[in-house]
């Protein structure tokens, strides 16, 4: 089943007329967002997208943007009290580690 | 033996594999590789150490200590090159982190192949957060491929990469530096051995993560050692608030009573903090809502009403509302922190919903502390 976020915040997009439809953000996107039309990439379900970046960071042509980030409170809550390096701490349960991630 | 060679990493790793070279961060000490180690093999460049394809006890006691945050930081493996089986200049390469629970997972899934393994560099995280810090990045891999002279020892020019690795690395930046080409593969090493069989196609379901209930459950022994401190903190101002309200009251004070009304009020709390750190995330998908602060929220308030119409129904109106404006709020705040652990949620949705909950959870227990304050002298 796909989990659902939150609706219509992600920071998301692409830009067709710079896309060379490689296809690889289809290949790296762990959400299913992208798809393949005409030979151009489209992004067909943009709520899914959780920001990881992995599209936007082996697009060649520099066709998609997204502020890449991780969606952890904990995280975001120690950045905005300024203290530094506290994420992945010791009290993290950090994403999938060893149960899938290798 | 290959003698006059001058790749010191390599050579301390044959022998005693966990000494790291100098250039390595000073705070992270290596585990004992003795365990996972299979003997070496001898290549073009180098004897390599060979690691098993296979967990042993000491691995799973290993895994179930970082589970439970005992030494979790420093549960690393030495950078370097690996072999798996009997590799030729041929076999694929795999990159790993070097966080050890990642290197088992994908260690364990490769009996009877034979490959490479490079582990990269990632401080001791896991692959997925460390690509978002970008120290599982394009800088990192093209070092350790020169570093390991990778390009003498394979003949081909191809590194295979877990999918969610690819946030923090640039396959085209890789191919134009270094001359190999990266291959991402499936986000579970499980599907490691039929990737490399169907010739480096993955499957569309190999491509998707998944979040299963053991997935998440996995993740919540963590959750729980973090509130161990906070619920100690609460433990000892309830004590000394009863036995403050015992002693204004001008009773003889009975440290068993104060005892057993501590443990009575803090019950509720403890069962607020594990339905928000391990009922929420196990029940993840069938509860209402989309935002975790939310789903939480719920969860505290459908406890707090349990509480009192039951086995607090007999409790002073200030101290129910105590429950009714501290549980939900508790739950939810928990709840909200498993967002770090989750594999859909983005910042921008996160820092949304933080937006909205953060300040009604911090006014709601703020009033819930002053109704239980209260309670003890009215």
């Amino acid at each position: 089943m796909k989990y659902r976020y939150l609706k219509d915040v992600v920071t998301l997009n692409l830009d067709q007329s710079k896309c060379n439809g490689c296809g690889l953000c289809l290949e790296v996107c762990p959400q299913q967002v992208f798809t393949i039309k005409e030979g151009l990439s489209s992004i067909t379900d943009r709520d899914a997208c959780m920001e990881c970046g992995a599209c936007a960071r082996n697009c060649a042509p520099g066709a998609i943007y997204v502020r890449p980030g991780v969606g952890c409170a904990y995280a975001v809550l120690m950045d905005k009290l300024g203290i530094k390096g506290k994420c992945c701490g010791d009290t993290c349960g950090c994403t999938l580690e060893g149960t899938s991630d290798y | 033996m290959n003698d006059g060679r001058d790749l010191p990493m390599y050579e301390s790793k044959a022998v005693s594999c966990c000494s790291s070279s100098p250039e390595q961060e000073e705070e992270i000490s290596y585990v004992n590789c003795e365990g996972f180690l299979a003997g070496t093999i001898e290549t073009a460049i180098d004897q390599v150490a060979r690691v098993k394809a296979e967990l042993t006890a000491s691995d799973k006691i290993g895994s179930f200590k970082a589970r439970w945050g005992v030494g979790r930081m420093s549960y690393a493996v030495a950078p370097g090159l690996y072999a798996v089986g009997n590799p030729t200049p041929e076999s694929p390469v795999l990159v790993s982190a070097n966080y050890k629970l990642s290197f088992d997972s994908l260690r364990k899934e490769l009996g009877g192949l034979d490959l490479w393994i490079l582990v990269i560099n990632t401080k001791g995280i896991n692959v997925w957060c460390a690509a978002g810090k970008g120290t599982f990045g394009t800088a990192e891999i093209l070092r350790m491929v020169a570093e390991t002279k990778l390009p003498a020892l394979v003949s081909h020019r191809k590194l295979i990469l877990p999918q969610l690795g690819a946030p923090g690395v640039a396959a085209h930046r890789v191919k134009a530096e270094s001359g190999f080409r990266v291959i991402y593969g499936p986000v579970r090493a499980g599907d490691l051995p039929a990737f490399l069989k169907n010739d480096c196609k993955a499957e569309p379901e190999m491509r998707r993560t998944t979040f299963t209930f053991l997935n998440r459950l996995v993740l919540t022994p963590v959750e729980i050692v973090g509130l161990l401190k906070p619920l100690a903190g609460l433990t000892l101002a309830i004590f000394l608030l009863s036995s403050t309200a015992l002693l204004v009251g001008g009773d003889q004070y009975r440290l068993l009573a104060v005892i057993a009304q501590t443990a009575q009020i803090l019950v509720p709390f403890i069962l607020a903090a594990l339905t928000g750190a391990v009922l929420a995330p196990a029940l993840l998908p069938y509860i209402p809502g989309r935002a975790l602060a939310w789903k939480g929220w719920v969860l505290g308030m459908v406890l707090a009403v349990i509480l009192l119409v039951g086995a607090y129904s007999n409790t002073s109106w200030l101290l129910k509302s105590a429950y009714l404006l501290a549980l939900p709020a508790i739950a939810s705040f928990l709840s909200l922190n498993f967002t770090g652990s989750t594999t859909y949620t983005s910042l921008s949705g996160v820092v949304k919903e933080m937006g909205v909950a953060l300040p009604v959870m911090i006014i709601s227990a703020s009033l819930g502390a002053v109704a239980l304050i209260v309670s003890f002298f009215i």
